[in-house]
């Protein structure tokens, strides 16, 4: 413990703006949240309405959902151990981590992507229902969020690997890992709401 | 498809009216360019203003976009006045049917988007830093960047004037009306970006004050200490943040309908419609309160020093602004009874509806009980005030009554509706506006606007109000219904539309007042110089700098006991006078990258519209790059040495 503590000493110092940016960032997360949660109200009123169509128990596929949510979780926790690295200065740990978790999150888009083009090529896409376009828009803004998310973290890395550790990039990192650790809260609730209660 | 999408020949106007209007609009540009190019002023423009990150040239930029905007939206008043009153049993009038759609629609949004909002934003960064005692906002660049997009927003929605049209589905243009299938041309989606990128501007705002407030208070400023101002941005923030995404979805799943097809609003393929009126209402009646409330600040603010007393029930108020944000979300539905959700519903709607009006009406009483007793100045703002007291209490009376759903059904959708929310916008938004611009406008600018110009624009316009939109109940009540381009004769409607005509000339008249006010204080300024920093017997913070404030706006940072701080200071008869201790203070830069922002950002909307996918992606990256650029740019400020604090200070010091 005690050598934890010590570890905790060499946070670099936030000086106050590096404060005021945290803050505003955590309050745009809140208008982000808003956003999806416009979505999922969307994705409520319209998931009966499959207009002849599939429901969501004929077109979703548990264990590959499962797989999804994991290597999203995963990536999650990756995320997390890097942030401490950055904390503790360790330039290379920080790169490895934030690497394994570029590579956990990008293995996530490709996999929605390929579900995405399963669906659409089987006929049933955005166009099909209502159902399906609620759907697709609600996965798919999450899944352009985690996109987003890939591009900071992949340039954030190279500047690490070129510049090194700086307080700027160390405030950077939080910033991305609030916004990671968000966008997973998000896929939780998409878990739950479209694919767990999709099955039943 | 071709590499310009949509956009061919075809898009350029060919009735006589939309090609006068845009040639009209493009002679004012180009008469605005050589004049900047004969008196020379390209440098001073890009330097001064348009690289500007300094909250309160931005609060100006934002005032003088509105005021353009502004008379764009009252020729659109016009217009339709002249069409009301003129076309009625065989007379046509002026304008086609789909232009008179056309017109009405702009007018909406142009007043709500790019006056009222601007109007709003633009006061509140003239004054929110100074009031808090802050030296700028939390983000400068991101503060530059929202009037940016708010400008691209506002070019693009006049775009739409001289290339294609504009929507002619109303401001809020519901579906089926705005679906491809019955709107195929580009009106809607320009509608859809103009907004778009506009209230992404408006979010950013929302964030970067919201942080101000809590982050950037001067010492001892705690927060039952703000200024009453300071506090209904507060609750305005936290509408813009909690509405403004709503917006962003909805607009965004309009354009997927039309675009890509999908299934969200549309009457075929499981689409629910009425969907898409409750989202839109979901942001547009916390948006009505987003307008309303700093006005109510501004008021708190003014009445309180125009009487020379504190304000009345400080805590009441503050109160009273949290519960309006609180129940402004639990209303929207009262905008569409008709819609038939059940009467259980439509009950408890009217009921929050009525409960609402409560914590207004509290204010409305602490206003009225600041000035009893109070030596009250009777100037511009006051009468100002006191006819916003008079309308807003109409129209709100007015709001109540269709509050109930049962006269709603009759009145849904009539002019008594059109005539209740203006009076509730003019008199509580644009009358709010135009005292805040009068009694700030010597702190931005160093000299006072003649009282007498704005006394006379005062009264025409409470008087052409009324004459205006009294008619418009009576109409109401008579049938009429909003949005009417024809009606026959036998309806008896005419005299009362041409009642109308002249109350909207009345304020025409009152506007030529307010801008011979602007000329001519401008022109005798040498006689209105505010030499105090103080011109008004100020309560708060911002009249303890000078006027104008230098560009760090406190050379030393307040600090604050108490309530009215700067009232309590000037009462102080153990005044201790300190050395002052000068520090470095750090300034952002100036830097034209968030109009580059706000140039692509733009771009990327007319793309949208019109299907240039290659520009489109061009454009976003470009805005990717940009952003970039910004946030690995480590040397963003520059230093004002302590010793140059000083003698800008002990300049300022000598004037005042």
């Amino acid at each position: 413990m005690e050598s934890v503590n010590t570890q905790i000493q060499q946070v670099p110092k936030y000086d106050k703006t590096d404060d005021t940016i945290v803050f505003g960032f955590w309050v745009y997360l809140m208008t982000d949240c808003v956003l999806f949660a416009a979505l999922f109200a969307v994705y409520a009123v319209l998931h009966n309405n499959t207009f002849g169509g599939p429901d969501g128990a004929q077109i979703f596929s548990p264990s590959y959902v499962l797989v999804e949510t994991i290597a999203l979780l995963t990536s999650s926790f990756t995320c997390g151990i890097g942030l401490i690295s950055a904390y503790n200065m360790q330039k290379n740990r920080v790169i490895g981590w934030f690497s394994v978790t570029f590579l956990l999150g990008l293995s996530f888009v490709v996999m929605e992507v390929a579900e995405f083009s399963h669906l659409i090529h089987s006929g049933d896409s955005f166009k099909r229902s209502a159902f399906l376009s609620s759907y697709f828009t609600l996965v798919g803004t999450h899944g352009l969020h985690v996109t987003v998310g890939l591009i900071g973290m992949l340039i954030l890395i190279i500047r690490i690997y070129t510049k090194g550790l700086t307080k700027a990039s160390v405030r950077r990192l939080t910033l991305l890992s609030l916004f990671w650790h968000f966008l997973d809260i998000i896929w939780i609730f998409i878990f739950t709401i479209v694919y767990m209660l999709g099955f039943s | 498809m071709s590499i310009l999408g949509k956009l061919s020949i075809n898009a350029f106007p060919h009735d006589v009216i939309t090609l006068g209007g845009a040639i009209m609009m493009i002679v004012a540009i180009l008469i605005g360019i050589f004049y900047v190019t004969y008196t020379k002023r390209w440098h001073w423009l890009w330097s001064e203003w348009i690289t500007t990150t300094d909250h309160k040239k931005i609060g100006v930029m934002y005032i003088f976009v509105s005021i353009v905007m502004g008379l764009r939206g009252f020729a659109d008043v016009l217009l339709m006045r002249v069409q009301q009153a003129t076309s009625v049993g065989s007379s046509h009038g002026i304008l086609s049917a789909n232009h008179f759609q056309q017109i009405f629609s702009a007018h909406g949004v142009i007043m709500i988007f790019f006056v009222a909002m601007g109007f709003l934003f633009g006061i509140i960064n003239l004054v929110l830093p100074l009031q808090i005692g802050s030296r700028d906002v939390a983000f400068p660049f991101l503060n530059a960047t929202s009037f940016w997009l708010f400008s691209a927003g506002m070019v693009l929605m006049n775009a739409s004037l001289i290339i294609g049209n504009f929507t002619y589905a109303g401001w809020l243009s519901y579906p089926p009306l705005s679906e491809l299938k019955y709107s195929p041309g580009v009106g809607v989606d320009y509608w859809i970006w103009s907004l778009q990128v506009a209230g992404l501007g408006s979010l950013l705002s929302g964030i970067n004050f919201l942080v101000t407030i809590i982050k950037l208070r001067c010492k001892g400023m705690t927060l039952m200490r703000m200024p009453l101002f300071t506090w209904s941005v507060f609750g305005t923030m936290v509408l813009v943040i909690l509405a403004f995404p709503i917006l962003t979805v909805t607009l965004a799943l309009l354009y997927l309908d039309r675009t890509v097809g999908t299934h969200f609003f549309t009457a075929s393929g499981g689409g629910n419609m009425m969907m898409y009126v409750n989202l839109i209402w979901s942001w547009g009646h916390p948006e009505v309160y987003i307008l309303v409330l700093p006005s109510f600040g501004i008021f708190s603010e003014v009445v309180s020093v125009f009487s020379r007393k504190r304000l009345f029930g400080y805590r009441s108020m503050v109160w009273a602004i949290w519960a309006i944000v609180v129940l402004s979300f639990i209303v929207w539905l009262h905008h569409f009874f008709t819609m038939g959700a059940g009467s259980n519903v439509n009950a408890f709607f009217g009921m929050m509806t009525m409960i609402i009006a409560v914590p207004t009406g509290v204010k409305i009483f602490n206003w009225l009980f600041t000035m009893f007793g109070g030596r009250i100045k009777f100037n511009a703002s006051m009468i100002y005030f006191l006819g916003f007291i008079f309308l807003f209490t109409l129209g709100g009376v007015a709001g109540v009554m269709m509050a109930v759903p049962a006269i709603d059904y009759q009145l849904h959708n009539s002019l008594f509706l059109v005539a209740h929310f203006h009076t509730m916008i003019v008199s509580g938004v644009l009358f709010g506006d135009f005292i805040g611009i009068m009694y700030w406008f010597p702190k931005i600018f160093g000299f006072k606007l003649i009282d007498f110009y704005g006394r006379v624009a005062a009264y025409l316009w409470i008087i052409g109000f009324i004459v205006a939109f009294g008619p418009l109940y009576i109409l109401g009540f008579m049938g009429a219904t909003r949005r009417l381009d024809h009606y026959p004769a036998y309806t008896g409607w005419q005299s009362l539309f041409i009642v109308a005509g002249i109350g909207v000339g009345i304020i025409a008249i009152a506007l030529v007042f307010q801008f011979l006010q602007l000329i001519i204080s401008y022109i005798k300024k040498n006689e209105n110089f505010d030499t105090t920093g103080d011109p008004w017997d100020g309560r708060t913070l911002e009249w303890s700098t000078s006027s104008p404030p230098p560009h760090f706006n406190y050379a030393i940072l307040p600090e604050v006991e108490s309530r009215d701080a700067f009232w309590e200071e000037k009462q102080r008869t153990d005044k201790n006078v300190q050395d002052k201790k000068y520090e470095d203070i750090p300034v952002v830069k100036n830097t034209p990258l968030a109009m580059y922002i706000g140039a692509m950002a733009c771009i990327f909307g007319f793309c949208a519209v019109w299907h240039i996918w290659w520009l489109l992606a061009l454009s976003l990256l470009t805005i990717i790059v940009l952003i970039m650029i910004r946030t690995t740019d480590e040397e963003t400020e520059y230093v004002i040495p302590a010793s140059e604090v000083a003698e800008i200070d002990k300049k300022v010091q000598w004037k005042v």
